[in-house]
């Protein structure tokens, strides 16, 4: 294990496949994320995306192939070392997945309680910076059914930098917003990249907030990568303008042309 | 041709769930080495297990020992004297009644209440939040509620088999005239200490495999509403009859 990066090493997935019940899901994808920057995955509603990022946090594991994440092989990983690496992760659920017996403030502080000897004020402390950093200080005592969906998201965020995590994932991060809540969101991602200088990947199909916030786009379809690169460099990708314009399978091309392919990873344009 | 795929694709859907039960199992156990850890949950579990189910238990006891009460004096006022009704409610009561009855019960509340938590829980990638902030669900979910049925529901038994004696005892002297001296006489003159040792190995089987069976459905939920109504059925069912069968096991282990 060696890791490469202050703010957490390369993530690599090597010829990655995943089925369910028979049903391929990944289908040998590759995959290359750098470290401090934001990688948006993005591609069709049931290509896959969502099944990456879990692979990331040792949710899933793969069915063949290997996921890297700072140097550790998933397949391998300890139970120690799993348990060590998702405290470095943060995660904001495409449901929020706020925990609803429990107030805001007992959400944000979840992980801290468990893993870091803290004194109360601490926690409390620590609280308050995690919601002023997403713009929803003062609903510490609210419990997540009162709030909007919007805040609701907020709030996981928070609760996704509450350890000070190397990583942060989004699965879909603005489903279900307005557009205006969905343009906070994405704010607040640059925001939290600019503060904290993490690793930031997005699972999503919003365009908008694609082209707004990341470094680098991989675009996922039928299970694979079918083209990677900085948002400058898919301008010039008829896969990538394909599927930005709605047309029928945008990606499909990958699988009969590969047009833009250079390397393994990811298929870089 | 079809038949024999068909029982040997169910024969292998249930070899996979036994042995990822086990794997649970396993886990679970393994995590009684961090009780310290999730002290919260345990005690959160104590009280929501054990006090949140005491009216419940207390209402039915209290109607099962005035029934089981009333049936001995019925069936027993032309052969036997008054007092062998008071040896035989308590020995039924604390052998069979309380136990069993505790576990039906207890696999509606309890059983039934964990599942639709933690399936709701999983559902909704609460579960998933979990171990992404590097906590293990089994720890934090199922070992709390494991270790509170083991140690809870044989206690509200205890509590099940007071009420109902007690008020098997009233009845009997309201009721149907047998003299006070008459019903502890009877309850004195066959108690046996091992009677409650049966009452209470069969209730913290019954008490594991409530809360276990629950935690197990709940976690291994899929789907919506939906998914999380049938394993609330699915906790249920299950639960009342392995109790079932297990107390006929249990039984002809102890007693014969």
């Amino acid at each position: 294990m060696n890791r490469t990066h202050a703010n957490g090493g390369e993530i690599l997935f090597e010829d990655v496949y995943k089925s369910f019940d028979d049903k391929p899901v990944l289908e040998g994808l590759n995959l290359r994320i750098h470290p401090g920057e934001v990688t948006t995955i993005l591609g069709p509603s049931g290509c896959g995306k969502s099944v990456t990022l879990k692979h990331i946090i040792g949710i899933l594991r793969a069915d063949a192939g290997r996921v890297t994440v700072d140097g550790f092989n998933m397949e391998g990983i300890s139970g120690h070392d799993l348990r060590e690496l998702r405290k470095r992760v943060g995660v904001l659920f495409q449901s929020s997945a706020l925990f609803d017996s429990m107030t805001v403030k007992e959400n944000v502080a979840f992980g801290l309680r468990m893993h870091r000897r803290m004194r109360e004020s601490e926690i409390q402390q620590r609280v308050e910076v995690c919601l002023e950093e997403v713009e929803l200080s003062g609903t510490e005592a609210t419990m997540p059914t009162d709030l909007s969906g919007g805040m609701r998201k907020r709030a996981a965020l928070a609760r996704a930098i509450a350890l000070e995590p190397d990583y942060v994932l989004y699965d879909e991060p603005t489903t279900g917003l307005d557009p205006h809540t969905s343009t906070v969101v994405g704010d607040l991602i640059l925001k939290l990249q600019e503060d904290l200088e993490i690793t930031s990947i997005i699972v999503t199909h919003d365009i908008p907030l694609t082209l707004r916030v990341s470094d680098r786009i991989a675009l996922i379809d039928e299970g694979q990568v079918a083209v990677n690169g900085t948002p400058e460099e898919l301008d010039k990708s008829l896969v990538f303008k394909r599927f930005v314009e709605g047309g029928p399978n945008g990606a499909d091309e990958h699988h009969s042309g590969k047009e833009h392919n250079d390397g393994r990873m990811g298929e870089d344009v | 041709m079809y038949i024999l795929e068909h029982v040997g694709a169910t024969a292998s859907r249930f070899f996979v769930l036994c042995y990822r039960m086990y794997g649970y199992f396993v886990k679970c156990l393994g995590e009684f080495g961090h009780l310290y850890f999730y002290r919260r949950q345990i005690v959160e579990q104590f009280y929501s297990i054990g006090v949140g189910s005491l009216s419940l238990v207390c209402l039915v006891s209290a109607f099962s020992g005035m029934a089981v009460s009333i049936q001995m004096a019925y069936q027993m006022e032309t052969y036997v004297p008054d007092y062998m009704v008071g040896s035989i409610v308590v020995r039924s009561v604390v052998l069979e009644l309380a136990p069993i009855l505790m576990g039906l019960v207890l696999a509606g509340r309890v059983g039934a209440g964990i599942a639709s938590e933690l399936g709701t829980m999983k559902v909704s990638e609460q579960v998933d939040a979990l171990t992404s902030l590097g906590v293990d669900p089994v720890g934090y979910l199922m070992m709390p509620r494991f270790l509170a049925g083991l140690i809870m529901i044989p206690v509200l038994v205890v509590f099940s088999c007071l009420v109902s004696i007690a008020t098997a005892f009233l009845l009997a002297m309201v009721k149907m005239g047998i003299s006070e001296f008459n019903f502890i006489k009877g309850m004195k003159l066959d108690f046996m200490p091992y009677d409650v040792v049966v009452g209470m190995v069969k209730s913290v089987v019954y008490g594991g495999l409530i809360t276990f069976i629950g935690s197990f459905v709940g976690l291994e939920t899929e789907g919506g509403a939906q998914g999380v109504g049938r394993a609330a059925t699915k906790a249920v069912v299950i639960s009342s009859a392995l109790i079932l069968i297990l107390d006929y096991f249990l039984t002809h282990a102890m007693l014969t």
